[in-house]
């Protein structure tokens, strides 16, 4: 990049590219070349920047200025301003909701300041489809440094001691799984990446793969030169269509610039990836079941042990890691143990990406220590909730998470704080819920996930969520009695202490965890039939304010089931008997005057 | 209409005859005509030497492997927790109401299907479709039905 003497980068996430940030690219190419400038100020379209709610982002290096919201009409205004006047474009800064005050570097920015980025360290500053520039930020430098100067005993070594954990769910040391799988005799031994993301609200590795693919390749061909494989296979989600495309254009490239394939950099070490799809099925993220679907079998887990380290696919020791894990071995290669492990807490090393989304102002992807509250993961990295509503929630670890509440906000965020708060790491996605939300609804709503996803193979998991469905299903519908908490919790229990794999061992969470900390929100639902954040529409009595009605027959017009009488200019009433509390009145109501109860 | 074993035939020269051949064998099927019919299940058993059955055990588990026919578009609308907090209903009412079928169901003409999947992974940018192999972040209304029309004139 440095024969330019400047940089402008566009993001090309797919959520930028979504806003149109490949005609911003386009446009800023143009107004370059008219102004005879295109062999001077290079354009270059990155990977996710993370800030994905202030979409087109747009940064211009060396002077580290950010654009936001940026259209493709303000290339002109870019190009004419900053770049040929060196005068920033003031309405297209950041406005820190803090300070109300323009920001212009990134760095300067509340959302980046508190970050600390390892696994995404190059989303965002290089073009994903060339190698060149992953190379150009020490792409393969780790996997260059292994191959030629340290054994595979001394590269486990150094995992080992930098204490990392497995990044997908499960937290166990990475360092260990690869010394396992290294140690154990066979005649052939695999390396995959599982690329199976599903929890919702976690899309860091698909970030991870659209950013930064080569930091995957690489990585992969460390642990299998430590573990002695020579084949590796990423197992990706179908529904990533871009992730995939990109992955496999990495892939090609690393095989042109032997990086990949036989007698890798003159050592004799021989490695090779190829992709394998999934097809929607969220169990496959598990292991065991992600082994017996590339197997090309139903993606059922089986019991462990024996772990796919000693036993995996097509029966041979298999090394299988997360994409975020893997994007955290190259730099742990460069920069030392030591390095890594003075970051983050006793007992979780490093950094966590965590994928923010909800009733938070900044939504995107956030990097930060171990050990960071989540207080200042979703207020100051965050910007606090949206709309100026107040936090109710935070729902962490997916659906094998649990939500935490105002109390949980001043804990710093490790693997154990957050099992010994009723919730986990899971693969780190976060979803903010304000007083609007009902936390009722939302334990059904991850219990219906798991539910769908549940492969069937145990009766715990297959009958027991269904029923725990069924409870949360008639409580919000207003047929719950006080006795179900007790039934939720019994239940939850079993399926806890008895289902075959972590998804069905993990299922109930997120009911458990709402039992404990919103007792009086199902109190609510079961004792007075009403749903306190107003939510659970049968629970909700719809009624004509007399002193508001001016009788303009709107609401009865659009009643579906004519439950709204009244005459032209009188009040209307609602027979309740009739309501199906659909809420059309409510929207069509100019004056005020339907209240819901 | 695609040539199936035509298909199975290319898929097994590339992945092999082995049982892990028939997860990447199915896909490229469905690739092709979005779903599985029995006799394609059929013909993938007798070229890997497998039982019809766990062709379709294996097929039945996974749900973007279809075993019933499907349109030509199969439309995805995220129903994860994220999408639906950003007003996912909307979206699919939308669509139901423009294609004039409920979810699960596909259109007369054999054009388009439209289901539901769990998350996409578009946690920030919902509501979220896919269609086919296209993603459609930051959805309204008006821009769903703006996005199938034109998928109507292909």
């Amino acid at each position: 990049m440095s024969k330019y003497k400047m940089n402008i980068l566009v993001c090309g996430g797919t959520g930028c590219k979504s806003s149109a940030s490949d005609l911003l690219a386009a446009a800023l190419r143009t107004e370059l070349a008219e102004r005879g400038l295109s062999g001077e100020v290079q354009v270059v379209v990155t990977g996710c920047f993370g800030f994905c709610e202030q979409g087109p982002v747009v940064n211009v290096l060396p002077d580290n200025t950010f654009y936001i919201k940026v259209k493709p009409e303000d290339a002109v205004t870019i190009v004419s301003e900053h770049i040929i006047k060196g005068r920033k474009v003031q309405n297209l800064l950041y406005t820190d909701p803090a300070t109300q005050t323009k920001v212009d570097g990134s760095g300067a920015i509340d959302f980046n300041k508190k970050q600390l980025r390892i696994a995404l360290r190059n989303c965002g500053f290089i073009d994903p489809e060339k190698i060149e520039e992953a190379i150009a930020r020490d792409g393969y430098a780790a996997l260059a440094r292994v191959l030629t100067e340290s054994s595979p005993e001394e590269v486990i070594g150094i995992i080992k001691k930098s204490g990392l954990r497995g990044r997908g769910g499960g937290g166990f040391s990475t360092g260990l799984k690869w010394e396992i799988t290294s140690t154990v005799e066979a005649d052939q031994k695999y390396v995959v990446c599982n690329a199976d993301e599903g929890d919702p609200g976690a899309f860091m590795d698909r970030s991870i793969l659209e950013g930064d693919p080569h930091t995957v390749i690489e990585a992969m061909a460390i642990n299998g030169y430590c573990t002695g494989a020579d084949k590796g296979l990423v197992y990706i989600r179908a529904e990533y269509p871009l992730a995939i495309e990109r992955l496999k254009t990495a892939i090609n490239q690393a095989r042109e610039y032997g990086l990949l394939g036989k007698d890798i950099l003159g050592s004799g070490f021989n490695f090779d990836i190829e992709l394998r799809y999934g097809a929607g099925a969220f169990v496959c993220g598990e292991e065991t079941a992600l082994i017996h679907s590339m197997e090309g079998n139903r993606g059922e887990p089986t019991f462990k042990p024996p772990f796919p380290s000693e036993e995996g696919y097509l029966g041979k020791p298999t090394n299988v890691n997360n994409v975020e894990t893997y994007a955290n071995i190259p730099p742990i290669i460069l920069k030392g143990a030591d390095w890594f492990s003075s970051i983050g807490t006793e007992k979780s090393k490093g950094t966590k990406v965590f994928a923010l989304a909800g009733k938070v102002n900044n939504v995107g992807l956030v990097e930060v220590p171990m050990g960071t509250t989540l207080r200042e993961v979703i207020f100051e990295i965050g910007g606090g909730i949206k709309d100026g509503k107040k936090f109710k929630s935070v729902q962490t670890g997916g659906p094998s998470g649990g939500c935490l509440t105002e109390k949980h906000l001043d804990i710093p965020i490790d693997y154990d704080n957050l099992i010994a708060s009723g919730s986990m790491m899971g693969s780190g996605g976060m979803i903010v819920m304000d007083e609007d939300d009902c936390m009722v609804s939302v334990a059904k709503y991850y219990l219906d996930f798991t539910v769908e996803e549940s492969c069937g193979k145990c009766s715990p998991c297959r009958i027991g969520n269904k029923r725990l469905h069924e409870i949360l299903d008639e409580i919000t519908k207003g047929n719950g009695k006080p006795d179900d908490l007790d039934r939720l919790r019994n239940l939850s229990e079993v399926i806890k202490d008895t289902s075959l794999c972590g998804l069905g061992q993990s299922s109930p969470n997120p009911v458990l965890s709402t039992l404990e900390h919103f007792h009086d929100e199902y109190m609510a639902h079961v004792v007075d039939f009403k749903c306190p954040a107003g939510q659970c529409r049968d629970l909700m009595i719809y009624t004509i304010d007399a002193a508001n009605c001016v009788g303009c027959t709107a609401c009865a017009r659009v009643c579906p089931v004519g439950a709204i009488a009244g005459e032209r200019k009188e009040v209307h009433s609602i027979d309740q008997t009739i309501c199906i509390k659909c809420g059309a009145c409510l929207e069509k109501c100019k004056f005020n005057a339907v209240l819901v109860s | 209409m695609a040539d199936v074993q035509q298909i199975i035939n290319d898929a097994t020269k590339v992945y092999g005859k082995e049982r892990k051949a028939l997860m990447p064998i199915l896909q490229a099927v469905v690739k092709e005509k979005n779903y599985l019919d029995d006799q394609d299940m059929i013909s993938i058993a007798k070229a890997l030497d497998l039982s019809a059955a766990e062709v379709f055990g294996t097929a039945s588990f996974y749900t973007f492997l279809d075993t019933v026919p499907r349109g030509k578009f199969v439309i995805r609308v995220c129903k994860t927790i994220s999408c639906h907090m950003a007003g996912k209903d909307a979206i699919i009412q939308a669509i139901e109401q423009l294609l004039k079928i409920k979810i699960g169901e596909t259109t007369v003409d054999k054009q388009f299907t439209l289901l539901t999947a769990n998350c996409l992974g578009w946690c920030h940018k919902g509501p979220v479709m896919l269609i086919n192999d296209e993603v459609f972040p930051e959805l309204t209304s008006q821009k769903a039905v703006e996005i199938i029309t034109k998928y109507r004139g292909e």
